[in-house]
């Protein structure tokens, strides 16, 4: 039974890792309906960047953030009004192709770069940490992580309903003709809620590499993942998307407790099935 | 006195049918003409351009976009090992017969993610991929893994001699690429291709004129899941050898074939066609640089995607006004 909760314990904590993927593709779709098939190759590049910048700085990953963020964020705006805003229209094509055309060209620069390698980012004391909560043994970094995505999605959560940048986001997001009208430059407000996105994706990178070792083919996985959770918790909601993290999660590691091998398909089943069950997913935003 | 007149061939259609036709009588001959390499890449060029038309079908015609038909590609796959080594059926049988069960299964797939829209519609079919991978990974007879290669007794059904053998495997994938070039063009042609072409130009306009949408995506999806399914357990056949990795990769079966639909031009006959052999000029060029050429490939999709929507052979198209697939209508007045 305590091997069970304490599986359950494991899968809410994988969740928080989750839910810091999904958040990105969330905000980016909710903005301005763009599904960025790169999203998990941008996150395994934050893991790099962070990496390179731990190696030659000497210094801890959580510090290497305050480099790897504002880098991240400066791509995520140049890529936005570069090429991503050329491709925003009512056909779904040119979007998918080209995030598809920038996988593959960050897939195998960094296999250019830093060969096939799987690398690891070493967080020192952390990494290996545990706390005892009432017979479950925790690591302390998963709950570090956890934390941390609850922190982004409740900044996210603020920044998008509290702050006139929020009010932008979800002008444009509602009409993007008429919150042009308005007097906001659309190409900029797209631009900064790119930027905003891939300064999640650094957070999100850099935990991945601290939490397990990547190599620069792994990117569509974490696409896959943030997604589900995306779907699981309902389109446009960002608290249901940490739900989704969390449910897929807890199925990952129930599945990997009946059979390591099954770990990654427990958790598309469980998309499936609440897809299968509840199409909209579990909490959709209610419609205004 | 005729008035005007309606047609849908025009001279070039004609002249590129004979061409065509010509060509296809050289093709069939390359056994006896071509050397040993020049056969197998013939052969996965082929292979390669029979994908690009089915998914051309399904994302050009039908709006479906997918990114997830390496599920189909690696079904047939595993199917052609599965019943040929377990079924002891003959290889080109079990082929078929893999074709024939991807379309059964691919009916509660589509039920399934048909409920996802657009972009969501295709990275859900990612996840399929996904679960047939981590599914066919799970069934140890079949190697689990780590795969498994096709018996010596099994090969040699196709010809007891290895010339004998290429060749078969060399006729089966351009049989296959002349069946589903004749097959897509005739579908495209017919009372369906017009419902086609009009969800096509507008969904909405479409379905005001009482096109069933969801049910001619589902046929649509159907039939280019059923042949996908054959053209990847002929690719298998040629490599004698299938792992889950390979025989569900994305890049391989997927982001290749996007990039040749792209760049020859979606939507057209004639698109992947230029399409597939651009990518093979492409990469025997630049064959050597490995990763380079990869990223060149990426580089050249998003450039023909934000700078020439229609490819290559829309700005042909645009051009010259030509069509050798006869699919649209033109009037035709006394004076032309």
């Amino acid at each position: 039974m305590i091997e069970w909760s304490g599986a359950i314990v494991q899968g809410v904590l994988l969740g928080g890792l989750y839910a810091l993927f999904a958040a990105g593709l969330s905000l980016i779709f909710g903005v301005m309906r763009l599904v960025n098939i790169a999203h998990g190759d941008l996150i395994i590049l934050a893991a790099y960047l962070g990496l390179s910048t731990t190696v030659m700085l000497g210094v801890h990953p959580f510090v290497a953030l305050l480099i790897v963020m504002p880098v991240m964020a400066g791509i995520g705006y140049v890529l936005q009004r570069g090429v991503l805003n050329r491709t925003l229209g009512p056909d779904i094509l040119p979007p998918l192709l080209v995030t598809f055309g920038l996988s593959v060209i960050i897939q195998n620069a960094l296999l250019e770069t830093y060969t096939a390698d799987p690398r690891k980012l070493s967080g020192g004391a952390i990494d290996t940490a545990s706390l005892d909560l009432g017979g479950i043994t925790v690591g302390v970094l998963p709950l570090v992580t956890f934390g941390i995505a609850v922190a982004v999605i409740a900044g996210l959560q603020f920044v998008f309903y509290r702050t006139a940048l929020g009010r932008g986001f979800r002008a444009v997001s509602d009409n993007q003709d008429i919150a042009q009208l308005m007097g906001l430059n659309k190409a900029h407000v797209f631009g900064v809620a790119m930027a905003l996105a891939l300064a999640v994706v650094a957070i999100a990178g850099v935990l991945l590499g601290m939490r397990t070792s990547f190599d620069p083919a792994i990117g569509g996985g974490r696409l896959i993942f943030g997604f589900e959770a995306v779907i699981i918790g309902g389109l446009g909601n960002l608290w249901g998307t940490l739900a989704g993290g969390v449910i897929l999660g807890v199925a990952q590691t129930i599945g990997a407790k009946i059979d390591p091998g099954f770990q990654i398909l427990a958790g598309h089943i469980a998309f499936l099935v609440v897809l299968a069950v509840r199409p909209n997913g579990l909490f959709p935003r209610v419609a205004h | 006195m005729s008035g005007p007149t309606v047609s849908r061939s025009t001279r070039a259609s004609r002249v590129a049918m004979i061409i065509g036709f010509v060509g296809l009588i050289v093709l069939i001959a390359a056994p006896w003409w071509a050397g040993r390499a020049d056969l197998r890449l013939m052969g996965e060029i082929y292979l390669y351009l029979s994908l690009a038309c089915l998914w051309n079908l399904m994302a050009g015609y039908a709006g479906l976009v997918s990114v997830g038909q390496q599920a189909y590609v690696g079904f047939g796959g595993y199917m052609l090992f599965a019943l040929s080594i377990f079924g002891g059926l003959n290889p080109v049988v079990a082929i078929l017969l893999g074709g024939v069960l991807a379309a059964i299964i691919s009916v509660p797939v589509a039920a399934l993610m048909f409920r996802l829209k657009g972009a969501y519609f295709a990275i859900g079919t990612w996840v399929m991929a996904e679960v047939f991978r981590l599914s066919f990974a799970q069934i140890q007879p079949l190697g689990g893994g780590s795969g498994t290669s096709l018996p010596v007794a099994i090969v040699k059904e196709l010809g007891a001699k290895k010339a004998a053998r290429e060749a078969t495997s060399y006729w089966l994938a351009l049989g296959a690429a002349v069946a589903v070039l004749l097959a897509v063009y005739l579908l495209l042609r017919s009372r369906r291709g017009l419902a086609l072409t009009a969800i096509r130009d507008s969904e909405v306009a479409a379905s005001g004129l009482g096109i069933d949408i969801w049910r001619t995506k589902l046929e649509v999806y159907v039939v280019t899941s059923a042949f996908t399914a054959i053209i990847g357990g002929l690719i298998f056949l040629q490599k004698l050898r299938i792992s889950p990795d390979a025989a569900f990769s994305v890049n391989d079966w997927t982001a290749f074939v996007i990039f040749i639909v792209v760049i020859g031009g979606i939507g057209t006959l004639e698109g992947p066609i230029i399409g597939t052999l651009l990518f093979f000029a492409l990469r025997e060029v630049l064959a050597d640089f490995g990763t380079i050429y990869l990223m060149v490939l990426g580089a050249v999709a998003i450039v023909v995607m934000l700078k020439a929507p229609k490819g290559v052979w829309g700005l042909i198209r645009e051009r010259f006004d030509l069509e050798l697939f006869p699919l649209s209508y033109r009037v035709r007045t006394k004076d032309d």
